[in-house]
């Protein structure tokens, strides 16, 4: 939680930089450092297509409660996720270049609520949260790019209309 | 021979969810990144189409990780579809084969309905809803939620975040109301 942040050196943002997927890095890194991501995203495409994540149907399944495919994906990466992070802050361990790992707290806003809602609208029709949305595409759904470029919009008028929504 | 026939299955849950949950000490540990997937479509609006609009105006540059990533998402699922593809047709439950049945959807083999996701349907108005206005309601819902099940739902929940929790119930809820209530007069259009 919010108050077990032991590093001092937590970089803050102005709160319209803040980002829920930091780069806290302190070195830049080359194109070629870049590539581990580019990887680690191919290891995590073929999860999608082969544990059918992707799959307009499992996400069916998955909000009628007719499987729990989708729950034990999902819980079971969590709990492994939480192990890890457990294990990272008890035994402070560090980056491969020697860094301490940043955790950024989250503070509660009631964007969380509303936008929350309409990303839960949004899956229930395309199937897809941002990451499956690429890996559809990847698979030969070439209709999918549509759905891309519209959520790039829908971010792109969030960006815009920001200040006069609450957030 | 027979470890690429048992990889073509459909892998079981409690395979594919811990390696997803390994992502997260992965991303940290390679390099002091916070696992979330949503932020790539503001890095794509920041490169691209910044507008001045405050939102987009940050060193995008230093993000570059994010979208070196879902370039291999993109590319784990060309992959996984071209080499490992399953032989089989996909397995879903029958209580959701009649349901979607009972709306008119015709074609049960692959991952994807054709009935929905067919090139063809791009302009017509069922594209116009699946994914026009559904596309933009996941990207304009996940930058305001401030993530997507990717960075609140795994990342969130795994640094034990109240926020992120809930933000995913408010996800879980969105989605059981269009499937369970709107979806139903959503197919009534066509």
């Amino acid at each position: 939680m919010a108050t077990n942040q032991t590093n001092s050196n937590t970089v803050s943002f102005p709160e319209h930089l803040v980002c829920d997927a930091p780069n806290d890095m302190v070195k830049r890194e080359s194109t070629l450092g870049n590539l581990k991501y580019l990887v680690v995203g191919v290891m995590f495409g073929i999860v999608f297509v082969k544990a059918e994540i992707i799959s307009w149907f499992r996400i069916q399944e998955m909000f009628r409660l007719h499987s729990f495919h989708m729950y034990g994906v999902i819980g079971s990466a969590v709990v492994v996720g939480m192990i890890s992070v457990f294990l990272i802050k008890k035994f402070n361990i560090k980056t491969l270049s020697g860094e301490t790992v940043q955790f950024h707290p989250k503070k509660f806003m009631r964007g969380q609520i509303y936008g929350g809602l309409l990303f839960g609208l949004g899956w229930g029709i395309t199937g897809a949260c941002p990451g499956p949305l690429f890996a559809q595409i990847g698979s030969g759904y070439v209709a999918v790019i549509v759905t891309l470029l519209s959520a790039i919009a829908g971010t792109w008028t969030y960006g815009l209309l920001k200040d006069r929504l609450p957030n | 021979m027979e470890l690429i026939e048992l990889i073509k299955k459909p892998w079981p849950w409690y395979v594919a969810g811990p390696l997803i949950g390994l992502t997260v000490p992965t991303l940290l540990l390679i390099g002091n990144k916070s696992f979330g997937i949503s932020s790539s479509l503001r890095h794509i609006c920041a490169a691209c189409f910044p507008a001045n609009i405050s939102f987009f105006k940050y060193d995008w540059k230093k993000e570059v990780w994010n979208l070196f990533f879902v370039a291999g998402v993109l590319i784990g699922g060309f992959l996984a579809t071209q080499f490992l593809e399953n032989p089989n047709q996909i397995v879903i439950s029958e209580k959701t084969i009649a349901a979607l049945q009972e709306l008119g959807i015709r074609d049960f083999a692959g991952l994807m309905p054709a009935d929905l996701f067919a090139l063809e349907n791009v302009v017509s108005l069922k594209g116009f809803i699946f994914f026009v206005f559904g596309g933009f309601l996941v990207g304009f819902g996940t930058r305001w939620a401030g993530g997507c099940t990717s960075g609140h739902a795994i990342m969130g929940l795994s640094t034990l975040q109240l926020p992120s929790l809930i933000a995913t119930c408010c996800f879980m809820v969105g989605g059981f109301v269009m499937v369970q209530v709107l979806l139903p007069f959503i197919f009534k259009l066509f």
